[in-house]
């Protein structure tokens, strides 16, 4: 009987020895993206991945894991599990999930396949194979999991659509084809290493324990069961670095460059995470600025001491990022709920209970700036005034979020930054943004601003009804405005039998 | 983040969140066994163990536990997520942060 | 460097200029303590336009909304444009006052201070 093999020499066979050498061919023909970010790669037998997880392995494991995963979904439809959810506001996550983050893993499965494809490295290839595979699982499940919802609320029809279209939606689509149109090692350091590494925690962890709590078993399933493959993402994310510090010392300030703007990046499209977990679950599981210091001070802090070695250091405004941890989940759900008659999902007022634990939660900032937006609002809405904000907003070139960040060192204000390149004037949020731009204003000066796109002409109109109705497709009066009265709250009472 | 170390002495944390569910239970159990001073925080839906500098996950110890084979790749079923260098190997999986 | 591509000499398609926006121009309005707006809004407009029609026909569009509005003294009214303070005059065209693409108007509107005097 043939011995078994042990998983270090099945992993050396399965992947490494399936490389060859280039006889006739020029390897930088057959490799032609490898050099033109200046990373210089001198060995790329020293790339070491820890999981040594070979293909049969990996159909293997995965196929137990969508097993398991499908036969929840099959329970919990069968067993009308939406009507278990702790309340019907919850449901408005699932849309800004669906709409706003399932296609980036679509996006990161055609990312992670075309890199693969570059790198001269077979490690590094079956790695990003196992990973572009994965993430188009993710895509797969997150659409089956929300379909049940989609038979019984408003507002997840067209999130694909929507995704490509919508003025907040740019904000991740965006995200991503910035890293999309940068080299593969940017890509990597961009999508492989700040998001996954740090990132994606915030996402994938404690909102999706939260998502368990509002009693929502098919999300935290997929969740769980996505953030199983991210593991293995994290892990190479951090092989991908401390490869590339370790081939040549001329790598590490591209490096470090790239980890200034990813971290910058991720930040900032991290505020809707932010918003979600403070405002959008209505069972609590912890504060978006706990779940900040667990995964990203904490994690990313041992990380970044671990990585000091090579010369790395925190990212560029870590001091920035660190205070607006307090402020910026309340800022953006302002926006959401002052935009909400031009937003996919429902918006609301907090109760007052809530508003209590956001004074607890955020003792240095929430009454003093935050809960005065509130007490306003609920005036207005009580003389039958429900506030939605006239006209649009300003973007910042960047990032694509209006600009609703203020200034660390004085909070009441905005946040105001500007740059003229080739005699044209750009806006930006913040520092951070501003200097992402300044460093290739040639690929951001091509940003498809949604403000700016409905003044060109270019999503129909005239009026923000026609944009919102016709080339948006949101279905107005049931997709948009206040949760109170929304279609979706009138069915949920007549499910639960109360008035 | 943070830029100061809030000690000299204390490493960073290693951590390894896993599903709460019945397999899980037994893999908590062997990481408790072989790693004393590691915390277990248990959070909805998942479970969080976390320890100073290094946590290792000991193939043998979940198969006493569990009263069946275990293969440590079996650990991808029910992992969320992690932080630290990996190493795996037949016997074990190992979280360690060098600094 | 402008861009690191692949492609030498690669420059991108400025996707918001002037000649995009049929003779208007996109100008920005921020109201500073005045947060019940979450952010700055934006406005294609005419680059004859007065200030005065700016003030008359604009600024309520922009800011009507707030319970303050109808306390504001324009003349009164303290204008950045693009970071420098301005003082303009209800009949200067926007041109004259030196607004061009994508300017940034801010104001401060002493003595009001948002909702309670909290900035909102």
């Amino acid at each position: 009987m043939a011995k078994k093999l042990n998983i270090k020499d099945k992993y050396r066979l399965l992947t490494r020895d399936l490389d060859w050498e280039f006889s006739y061919q020029d390897r930088s023909k057959a490799f032609p993206y490898e050099a033109f970010e200046g990373i210089k790669i001198t060995d790329w037998s020293k790339w070491e991945d820890p999981f040594r997880l070979t293909m049969d392995a990996y159909w293997k494991y995965q196929a137990e894991k969508e097993k398991k995963l499908y036969a929840i979904f099959d329970a919990f439809q069968q067993n009308n599990g939406h009507l278990n959810v702790s309340d019907p506001r919850y449901v408005n996550a699932l849309k800004l999930f669906l709409t706003g983050v399932s296609p980036l893993e679509y996006q990161a499965y055609q990312g992670f396949a075309h890199v693969g494809r570059q790198f001269g490295g077979v490690g590094a290839r079956v790695a990003c194979q196992m990973q572009s595979l994965d993430e188009l699982r993710h895509v797969q499940t997150q659409i089956h999991a929300i379909s049940h919802y989609n038979k019984y609320f408003d507002g997840l029809q067209e999130y694909s659509h929507m995704h490509d279209r919508v003025w907040y939606l740019s904000v991740p689509k965006s995200f991503f084809n910035d890293a999309r149109a940068a080299g593969p090692f940017e890509y990597m350091i961009a999508i492989g290493f700040s998001f996954e590494y740090v990132l994606t925690n915030l996402l994938f962890v404690p909102f999706m324990s939260g998502a368990a709590h509002n009693g929502d078993m098919a999300t935290v399933t997929f969740g769980f069961s996505a953030q199983s493959d991210e593991a293995r993402h994290m892990t190479l994310g951090l092989e991908v670095i401390k490869f590339l510090l370790e081939q040549h010392e001329d790598n590490v300030p591209i490096v470090q460059k790239w980890i200034d703007k990813w971290f910058w990046r991720g930040t900032r499209l991290l505020t809707i995470v932010a918003m979600m977990m403070d405002y959008m679950l209505p069972n609590k599981v912890m504060s978006w600025q706990e779940a900040w210091e667990v995964y990203f001070e904490e994690a990313g802090g041992a990380l970044f001491k671990d990585l000091a070695r090579y010369g790395i250091t925190m990212p560029k405004y870590a001091d920035i990022i660190e205070k607006e941890k307090e402020h910026i989940s309340h800022q953006a759900w302002w926006t959401f709920y002052t935009h909400g008659h031009a937003a996919g999902f429902h918006t609301w007022i907090p109760t007052d209970e809530e508003l209590d634990w956001l004074s607890e939660k955020y003792p240095n900032t929430f009454d003093k700036y935050y809960r005065p937006r509130w007490e306003l609002a609920k005036k207005l809405e009580a003389k039958g005034e429900r506030f939605y904000t006239s006209g649009l907003p300003m973007l910042c070139q960047t990032c694509q979020i209006p600009m609703l960040f203020t200034e660390m060192d004085n909070p009441g204000e905005i946040s105001y930054r500007d740059h003229v390149h080739d005699g044209e004037r750009y806006h930006f949020c913040s520092d951070g943004c501003h200097d992402i731009f300044v460093d290739e204003p040639e690929k951001y000066v091509q940003s498809w601003l949604p403000v700016h796109q409905i003044f060109q002409g270019n999503c129909g109109g005239p009026d923000v009804e026609n944009i919102l109705s016709d080339y948006y497709r949101m279905n107005l009066g049931a997709d948009n405005l206040d949760m109170k009265g929304s279609p979706d709250e009138k069915r949920w009472k007549q499910w639960k039998g109360v008035a | 983040m943070s830029t100061e170390s809030k000690s000299g002495s204390s490493r960073s944390k290693v951590y390894i969140a896993l599903q709460d569910n019945d397999e899980s239970r037994y893999i908590i159990e062997a990481i408790e066994q072989d790693n004393p001073e590691a915390t277990i925080i248990h959070m909805p839906a998942m479970v969080r163990v976390e320890a100073e500098g290094k946590l290792v996950v000991n193939r043998e110890t979940v198969e006493e536990v569990m009263g069946r084979d275990w293969d440590i790749q079996e650990l991808h079923l029910n992992l969320i997520t992690l932080g630290g260098n990996v190493d795996e190997d037949d016997d074990c999986l190992t979280l360690e942060w060098n600094s | 460097m402008p861009v690191q591509a692949i492609t030498d000499n690669y420059t991108g398609q400025v996707m918001d200029a002037k000649a995009n926006f049929g003779g208007n121009l996109i100008i920005y309005f921020g109201w500073d303590e005045h947060l019940m707006f979450c952010a700055p809004k934006a406005f294609p407009l005419p680059p004859q336009m007065t200030f005065g029609d700016v003030i008359d026909q604009i600024m309520p569009q922009a800011f009507g909304q707030h319970p303050e509005f109808k306390d504001i003294d324009w003349d009164k009214a303290q204008w950045t444009l693009n970071r420098e303070a301005v003082s303009p005059a209800r009949d200067q065209s926007l041109e004259a006052l030196g607004v061009d693409h994508k300017s940034c108007f801010r104001l401060r509107t002493p003595g009001l201070t948002g909702y309670k005097g909290t900035g909102v």
